[in-house]
């Protein structure tokens, strides 16, 4: 192994490009920084050895050294955007409707450029495994990256002597030469300095002074928290960690909540729709404006069940109430690891209609009345006066369908409709009513008897979104620790003075990562009584 | 003393390169896990199920009995269009495969059991129907369009999956590869 010893008496390891110790140039490793090309000094890393750039040997070395490069991260980061962008050019798979088939869906609806995406997985970009692998190996990128530079770079500020050598001082962007000094002077730039909260390390009248190390840890504290979001992301793909999921629950009705491995029922006993009071002085005004009510508060009253022991699904489950309360927007219902959000709604399908018989021509007698419930409807009804009705169809939606007859299109009763059979004892076989929402026919327009709603009952729906999310807090301290990161590099800056003494006066320069205006105030702070030279910023002499 | 660093920084290496794919390795196999998970595919065990019957006495469980025979599994309801077409094809082919050891059972989803008496009485269905009133059913089949058929073979795994309409043809070729030996 070729260390690099150097004139001072520090042995470096190989791929040096300044000598950890006094700061000289290792003549044949300029190239590495492109030192070579220029009158200042690349103070990267503090000229440091980066192994990456050096060794190159097994096969772990160059798999270390494929990912240690910046360049390798930056081009993965890039592929990484333009995917994500494109992503976004059609819809995702999960926005489109629910009941199509995908492949048709996006060659139907945007063409050539639409079935491309498609066939290409696009569609599900966000959770395909070329996509989350991109994003891992971000994560590699990021982690070896970081180790092979916080290393050497701590091992050269630890290093670093007080005593630099000539060149290394004279390389700065900072730099002066006064030919004549005395002791007094130096000591007040030193009692200025310390004035300034400068750590002062002095070597035979080598001079160091230094603040704000600390700043050059934040990159990596930075590195640190990103790698815990990268991970808190990634741990999404587990269903312990993560579900997302949507039901719709009818008022009085008891439904399975999803992706609750069939534990947890939801019973919604009210939905509730308030709006802002138009006769209240406070909102009048914005709702004239608007032109119609504005919502106040989505509210879903709910029941909470837990299955007790086992069954075979299909089979009513035995149910206890856990938890019984109140989900507004915002405002969620928890139970287990699972939260419920109020996220939709649904007004008014029917709950129950009521209908009285009377004869064709007095509607105002009443033969008898009974109640279709649609969470319970009966196949006949017996009327009080000796009537019977026979329910021949109930179609929740009706529609005409393309043969001509009506049918229903869902089992929602959005708009029933119904075949009524009236049977009694002076009917002589029975009589059919076809009946619906503003709609009231018999066949041959002779039926001795009618029926005619007389109340009705409506529902609502609530549509809950269903969330399980044990990364949160992950999420949480990877972005705080993010911050904490980004606040030490950003509001410290590494401040650095080297005093040298050559004959009868000093050579002084000066170095920052940041904010060279403010280093430039210390130094003539620090030099303002003195006939120490201000240095000048070298890099515009360039 | 260089060799044994040089040592340590390869065993580093390792070691740090081994923990990074393995966490790489971690999240290709869960996506993979995952994009399958909850999703029935054609050779799964079709899991088990009990429901009440519409047209008969007492429940029908999936696993006790049927065990041992093929099953086609139909998820239809009485508002779909294309589930009310493949009825007759499924009534005229249900005494067949019947004595060959082919079941037909009809998962209904739709909310009341009345409509479901009238289709059956309308239609004249002889086969066994079920009434999947809480959708669990449908949860655990993952049923998205109706009419969806699962054809199960007699050692209860999955043949087929079918997402569409059945033709009469089509439907004894299916039926034909569920039938035992």
């Amino acid at each position: 192994m070729n260390k690099v010893k150097c004139e001072c008496g520090h042995i470096n390891p190989e791929g040096t490009v300044l000598c950890e110790a006094c700061g000289k140039p290792v003549e044949h490793n300029q190239h590495i920084d492109g030192n070579d090309q220029n009158k200042l000094l690349n103070m990267r890393y503090e000229g440091s050895a980066r192994r990456s750039k050096t060794y190159n040997k097994t096969a772990v070395d160059k798999i270390w050294n494929f990912f240690s490069s910046v360049k390798v991260g930056v081009w993965l980061i890039v592929v990484t955007l333009v995917a994500s962008a494109v992503g976004t050019i059609f819809p995702q798979e999960m926005y489109i409707p629910p009941a199509v088939d995908p492949a048709v869906h996006y060659r139907d609806q945007y063409g050539l450029l639409g079935q491309i995406y498609y066939q290409l997985g696009f569609h599900n970009l966000y959770s395909s495994w070329w996509y989350k692998l991109l994003i891992a190996l971000i994560g590699v990128s990021l982690v070896i990256c970081s180790i092979d530079r916080f290393v050497p770079l701590y091992r050269a500020l630890k290093k670093q002597n007080s005593k630099r050598h000539e060149t290394f001082i004279k390389r700065q962007r900072f730099f002066s030469e006064t030919e004549y000094v005395t002791e007094d002077e130096v000591q007040l730039v030193v009692k200025k300095l310390k004035e300034k909260r400068y750590k002062i390390k002095e070597e035979n009248g080598h001079i160091l002074a230094e603040k704000g190390r600390f700043s050059r840890w934040g990159p990596y504290v930075n590195h640190i928290g990103l790698i815990i979001i990268l991970i808190a992301a990634l741990l999404r793909s587990l269903p312990f960690m993560y579900v997302s999921d949507y039901v719709w629950v009818r008022e009085g009705e008891t439904k399975l909540i999803p992706s609750t491995n069939q534990q947890y029922y939801i019973e919604n006993k009210e939905f509730i729709l308030e709006v802002y009071d138009p006769n209240d002085e406070r909102y009048g005004a914005a709702i004239q404006r608007q032109g119609e009510m504005i919502p106040s508060n989505y509210q879903t009253n709910a029941t909470i069940y837990e299955v007790e022991g086992e069954t075979i699904t299909g089979q009513d489950p035995e149910l206890k109430k856990v938890k019984e309360g109140e989900l507004r927007v915002n405002q969620p219902l928890k139970v287990g690891p699972y939260s419920l959000y109020q996220a939709s709604y649904q007004l008014d399908e029917f709950q129950s209609i009521t209908f009285k018989l009377h004869p064709t021509d007095d509607k105002d007698a009443n033969l008898g009345e009974f109640t279709f419930d649609m969470n319970n409807p009966q196949s006949e009804y017996q009327l009080d006066g000796g009537y019977k009705i026979v329910v021949d169809e109930y179609y929740p939606e009706v529609y005409i369908n393309d043969k001509g007859v009506p049918a229903s299109k869902s089992k929602y009763p959005r708009k029933p409709a119904f075949i009524f059979f009236v049977e009694g004892p002076d009917i002589e076989q029975y009589e059919v009513n076809f009946l619906g929402i503003g709609l009231n026919l018999s066949p041959n327009n002779d039926n001795q008897y009618k029926l005619s709603m007389t109340d009705l009952d409506m529902r609502d729906v609530t549509g809950l979104t269903v969330k399980k999310d044990r990364t949160l807090s992950l999420f949480l301290i990877g972005s705080i620790i993010f911050m904490i990161g980004v606040i030490q590099g950003m509001y410290w800056h590494h401040r650095r003075l080297w005093i040298h003494p050559k004959g009868n006066g000093i050579l002084l320069a000066g170095h920052t990562n940041k904010n060279w205006h403010g280093l430039r105030k210390d130094i003539d702070y620090a030099i303002q009584d003195t006939k120490i030279k201000p240095p000048q910023d070298q890099q515009q002499l360039n | 003393m260089t060799n044994q660093k040089k040592r340590n920084r390869f065993i580093f290496r390792v070691i740090v390169l081994f923990i990074l794919f393995a966490a790489v390795a971690f999240v290709l196999i869960s996506s993979f896990l995952n994009e399958d998970s909850g999703v029935l595919k054609e050779g799964d065990v079709a899991p088990n199920f009990s429901l009440e019957q519409v047209n008969g006495e007492g429940a029908i469980v999936l696993h006790e009995d049927y065990a041992g025979k093929g099953v086609m599994l139909n998820f239809w309801a009485t508002y779909c269009e294309p589930c009310k077409d493949e009825m007759p094809y499924m009534e005229d082919l249900y005494p067949i495969y019947k004595e060959k050891g082919v079941e037909i059972l009809a998962v209904s989803l739709d909310s009341t059991q009345i409509v479901i008496d009238r289709f059956i009485d309308n239609y004249g269905l002889t086969f066994p129907i079920v009434h999947d009133k809480r959708g669990q059913v449908m949860e655990l089949y993952n049923i998205v369009p109706i009419p969806t058929t699962y054809f199960i073979n007699p050692d209860g795994t999955i043949e087929r999956i079918v997402k569409d309409q059945l033709t009469l043809s089509k439907l004894e070729n299916y039926l034909d590869e569920i039938t035992p030996e």
